[in-house]
């Protein structure tokens, strides 16, 4: 199996558009080789998950392709980095880290990236459409997009994201092509909800991405959700537990309007059915402390907080007015931030806690100013790494029980 | 004839994902290793608390394993222990791995230093064979496996 160029990205490889867009096609093509990809195909956006540094070879690339004067190809976004640029000094770091970490974001910039920098691409401008090829880095942000929308994309990341946008071009393999987009296994929920809860999608994409391996899954008889928000929750979850880039929910997602669709005529593979039971279960394995214990803060928007996720909790603070005590990070693009500043939607909210934060979240970087408490969230990605990443214990609920939490200071769960 | 024991060089085929020679003590396991939050790229050593190798350094063996696993960012941390010396000799799987193949390429590109990565049958192979890692006629990827003494 070879590995099909055209005289467009031949031209490419020698040279033709500069030693960045050479060296950016030299790795894509080494890439696709590797792969058993036979030929390239045209992008029209990408995202970068470049941001976060984890060495100096992250760097030395980025920098690399800055020297040979190389712009990306496509409108390309970026992830979070290890800072919140709208609001300096949230973040501590050593200095040795320091500088490099933000020459990494700065130097993404200069090869005309977009200052995005969050985990949510699929909330700016950059949305892409449906059947939209793209080159996207960033768990949650793959699954949404190919699931949700319906774009294409496979989980890209770490170098490679970087060279299709430096090139336009990305291997013509896995999710790109139709046929590999088939729902493999069956999951059947047996759930009544009318009013579905967050913790619902949460838990199934727990359970999903546990079990589905490398096969593409499909549920059916999942309720219908409030917004994209829970798709977006449940995907980020079923990311987390496995490595899913892509569910199909029949009646729901844009490629599986009947089970017929979604295994594109095939039967599934293998029928897994989820009882309430099974997601009870999942949920409580994200929490590492009984009711009742001490709050030292709450953290939610992981992924980045949409703005009518925004519109959810202002209310929800107003109610309950939890004092300054328990701090409520909220990571969410700056985007947004800037829209609800406009809207002054934000005046007043730090007197109950409230810190936004943009550009990066709080479980990759040193943000948090206590880390000997229980942190509660909403947020099954966040329960699941921030204990190993950044030490901490975690309580998950539903949005309304962390902020009542955070309001008498102790974890309280499932209170009407 | 039977060779004594120890000293039988068996030699296999594979597929390069990204070619290169190498040489080294095998260090094999049955279980994929996440090189983000498996391996610490400064020194080397496995630091991935629920993997049977904690503890154990890469650094110039040959690791033999059945697949990778996890995060993209596994491509960071190899090309990064690359870099500094700290890396495998060369590994071997028996499913390819695009996350791999990124940061050995990327390292190949960045520092020019060739880091093999092979898909073959790793059936059989136990840690602290020596193993050699070189080229075919054909371009293909040849094994050749001498048991330890």
């Amino acid at each position: 199996m070879t590995l099909e160029l055209t005289a467009r990205d031949r031209s490419m490889l020698d040279g033709g558009q500069g030693p960045s867009a050479a060296a950016a096609m030299k790795i894509l093509v080494a890439f696709s080789n590797a792969i058993g990809a036979r030929g390239l195909l045209d992008i029209s956006g990408a995202h970068i998950d470049g941001c976060l540094y984890h060495g100096k070879a992250g760097l030395d690339f980025v920098e690399r392709l800055v020297e040979g004067g190389g712009r990306v190809q496509v409108p390309t976004t970026l992830n979070v980095g290890s800072f919140d640029l709208i609001h300096p000094g949230m973040v501590k770091m050593p200095a040795a880290e320091e500088v490099p970490a933000r020459r990494l974001m700065k130097a993404h910039l200069e090869l005309g990236c977009q200052a995005t920098f969050t985990c949510a691409p699929y909330q700016t401008r950059f949305r892409p459409d449906f059947g939209q090829q793209i080159a996207w880095g960033e768990s949650n942000a793959i699954v949404f997009t190919n699931s949700v929308i319906g774009a294409r994309t496979n989980r890209y990341g770490d170098f490679i994201d970087l060279c299709c946008a430096m090139t336009g071009r990305a291997p013509a393999w896995g999710l790109h092509l139709s046929e590999n987009r088939r729902g493999r296994i069956l999951f059947d929920l047996d759930i009544a909800e009318a009013e579905p809860s967050d913790s619902l999608f949460v838990g199934v994409g727990l359970i999903i991405g546990q079990a589905s391996g490398d096969r593409i899954p499909v549920i059916s008889g999942l309720p219908k959700p409030r917004d994209e928000d829970q798709l977006k929750a449940l995907g980020a979850a079923a990311a987390t537990t496995g490595a899913v880039a892509l569910f199909h929910a029949i009646g729901i997602t844009p490629e599986a309007r009947t089970l017929d669709e979604a295994f594109q005529g095939h039967l599934p593979e293998e029928t897994i059915r989820i009882a309430r039971a099974d997601i009870d279960q999942a949920l409580a394995r994200l929490s590492g402390v009984p009711d009742g214990a001490s709050l030292a803060a709450v953290s939610l928007g992981t992924p980045h907080f949409s703005h009518e996720e925004w519109m959810r909790l202002l209310p929800m603070l107003r109610e309950a007015a939890p004092g300054r005590g328990i701090p409520i990070y909220v990571n969410t693009g700056r985007a947004t931030l800037t829209r609800l500043r406009e809207e002054g939607a934000l005046a007043g909210m730090e007197a109950f806690g409230l810190i936004p934060v943009a550009d990066t979240c709080t479980y990759v970087t040193a943000i948090l100013k206590r880390l000997d408490g229980v942190v509660m969230t909403n947020s099954g990605k966040w329960a699941h790494y921030a204990p190993g990443n950044i030490g901490v214990t975690v309580a998950f609920a539903e949005m309304k029980d962390c902020i009542r939490s955070a309001a008498v200071g102790h974890v309280v769960r499932g209170v009407s | 004839m039977t060779p004594e024991a120890g000293t039988a060089v068996v030699e296999r085929l594979g597929t390069f994902q990204l070619a290169g020679e190498a040489d080294g003590l095998a260090l094999v396991f049955s279980q994929p290793l996440s090189f983000w939050g498996g391996i610490d790229a400064e020194t080397g050593e496995i630091i991935d608390h629920s993997h049977p190798g904690l503890g154990q350094s890469v650094t110039g063996r040959i690791l033999v394993m059945p697949s990778g696993r996890g995060s993209s960012s596994s491509s960071s941390v190899l090309a990064e222990a690359i870099r500094r010396g700290t890396a495998p000799a060369g590994i071997l799987l028996e499913r390819p791995d695009p996350i791999l193949a990124v940061g050995a390429i990327v390292a190949e590109f960045l520092y020019d230093i060739h880091m093999p990565l092979v898909v073959c049958d790793i059936s059989g192979i136990v840690s602290s064979d020596r193993i050699a890692i070189g080229a075919d006629e054909d371009g293909g990827a040849m094994i050749r496996v001498r048991a330890k003494s």
